[in-house]
């Protein structure tokens, strides 16, 4: 590990244990049953003793939550490079990605698990529905952020419509397409979770929103904060993830991804 | 080649959508291997007809030839130097210089030579495999001059190239671009602001006015090349200057 990394990681790591301390110390001291706030030893030996369970469910939960993913970018992206197009096209549908967006999932939720038969793929389209608007936003964003000069540079030597894209449109929308990611992943996580939510799936494709539904009902809180605490870690590797891809596209031009002086 | 001028602009005007009018008037023929300074104070519409001249937007009245032709001809490639280095910051230099060259059907390995070529020529072949943020901005616009050089044009198009700069970097490329000039043989037509810097360059300064944009004089530098820092030093050179000087100044009266 670079020292660089070690000084990033360092300071989040320190208010981590901070926190569980103060949790662990709150718990002990206020005397707290484990049936309303589990102490973090417990949360971690239920971690460990149901890891069968959890681990499953934890696999399901992220299986949706990355197809979603793959399903937003790849239709987010396409989107994004037909409104670039024209300002026809952006004008004319636009308006229904905002609504796309400012439409709660779990409204449409229940219709598109009655909709669409199998569950799982049902799942995955809910997340997406969640996941799609930030990567069109910002895609499209940075697909018309091109430098004017370079636009010209372009037309001066009778660049294709083709070429223009790929060499010149889609290398600017970078810097936003990856700020877009970062936002789509939490989001296609969330997605996935409220949809399993709504859906309900039990016994095979059990996600970790189904555990954390049972554990309420059987009020069996220690693991219901042991599957929250699963599927906070799976964001927060999820947005790593987004952000190391980030920073291998960019760190050798962008201002976002340069070392400081 | 023909006996037409390579470019042949004929009574130009250009009114932007709003309705300000940048340029009324212009005339002008630029001949084979001429070196033009269109020199004006900001707002004479001098970039607006250089950008014109690229072919980059229509002129909304006259008309302009490219070699005879009422369209910049594809098989005669021109190059574009802007006001900023305008360089693809994902790219590194060398694939930046390569540019023109590729969009234009060359494969890589003709256009990378063709681009160290072009390095080498504008002094910066040991920074082929830098990223653009690496270069100091002198460097930057040798690495966009280098650009626009590397298909071998016939006409060079530059739009106030060295305005950024500080005076030690601006006349050293002024030097080296005077060489470039003279070694290439192209046509140049150079947009500036500093008299010194068209007198310094050119075979033959076009003075703008502003309000509206038009041409008041077209003076030939007759100065013997290469020129250098001798010619900057010369009582000639200082003259020209102050010549030139005088006319935008009553120019600028005449219009206020």
């Amino acid at each position: 590990m670079t020292p660089r990394l070690a000084w990033r990681l360092l300071p989040p790591l320190a208010v981590a244990a901070l926190l569980v301390a103060a949790w662990q110390a709150w718990v002990t001291l206020a005397a707290v049953p484990a049936y309303i706030v589990p102490s973090p030893r417990l949360v971690a030996h239920t971690l460990v003793a149901d890891r069968a369970l959890l681990a499953a469910s934890l696999g399901i939960t992220l299986g949706v939550a990355l197809q979603a993913l793959a399903v937003a970018l790849v239709v987010g992206v396409l989107v994004a490079i037909a409104f670039a197009q024209s300002r026809w096209i952006e004008a004319s549908f636009y308006p229904y990605a905002v609504l796309l967006q400012v439409t709660p999932i779990v409204a449409i939720a229940p219709l598109v698990i009655i909709w669409v038969k199998d569950t799982h793929v049902a799942l995955v389209l809910c997340a997406a529905v969640v996941a799609l608007f930030p990567v069109i936003a910002n895609t499209t964003l940075g697909l018309r952020s091109v430098d004017p000069g370079l636009r010209d540079l372009f037309r001066l030597n009778r660049a294709t419509r083709w070429q223009t894209l790929t060499r010149l449109a889609i290398p600017s929308a970078l810097p936003y397409f990856f700020g877009g990611l970062r936002v789509a992943t939490g989001l296609a996580l969330i997605g996935a979770v409220v949809a399993e939510f709504v859906a309900g799936t039990g016994g095979q494709g059990a996600g970790l929103a189904y555990q954390i539904l049972m554990a309420g009902i059987q009020l069996n809180v220690p693991r219901l904060f042991a599957a929250l605490v699963l599927i906070a870690a799976a964001g927060v590797v999820l947005f790593s993830c987004a952000s190391l891809l980030a920073w291998l596209a960019l760190r050798h031009w962008h201002e976002s991804e340069l070392p400081p002086r | 080649m023909s006996a037409a001028p390579v470019l042949a602009v004929d009574a130009v005007g250009h009114t932007f959508p709003s309705g300000t009018t940048a340029l009324t008037g212009v005339s002008l023929a630029i001949a084979d291997g001429e070196f033009v300074a269109l020199l004006g104070p900001s707002g004479c519409g001098k970039t607006t007809l250089l950008s014109l001249l690229a072919g980059l937007a229509a002129p909304t009245a006259g008309s302009i030839a490219w070699w005879g032709e009422p369209l910049p001809p594809p098989g005669r490639p021109f190059g574009y130097v802007f006001q900023a280095p305008t360089l693809m910051p994902w790219a590194r230099v060398a694939a930046n210089v390569r540019l023109p060259l590729e969009l234009r059907g060359s494969d890589r390995a003709t256009a990378q030579r063709a681009a160290l070529a072009a390095l080498a020529r504008v002094g910066l072949a040991e920074f082929a495999d830098a990223w653009p943020r690496e270069l100091s901005g002198g460097m930057r616009m040798r690495a966009s001059i280098a650009r626009a050089l590397v298909a071998s044009p016939l006409l060079l198009l530059l739009d106030e190239p060295f305005a950024a700069l500080d005076e030690f970097a601006r006349n050293r490329l002024d030097d080296e671009l005077s060489h470039w000039w003279r070694d290439a043989g192209f046509t140049a037509v150079f947009v500036t602001h500093s008299i010194q810097e068209a007198v310094f360059l050119a075979t033959r300064v076009v003075v703008m006015a502003a309000r509206p944009g038009r041409v008041i004089a077209d003076l030939a530098i007759d100065a013997p090349f290469p020129r250098g820092p001798a010619w900057r030093a010369s009582p000639a050179f200082a003259t020209l200057c102050a010549d030139i000087s005088r006319r935008v100044a009553a120019a600028a009266e005449r219009a206020a």
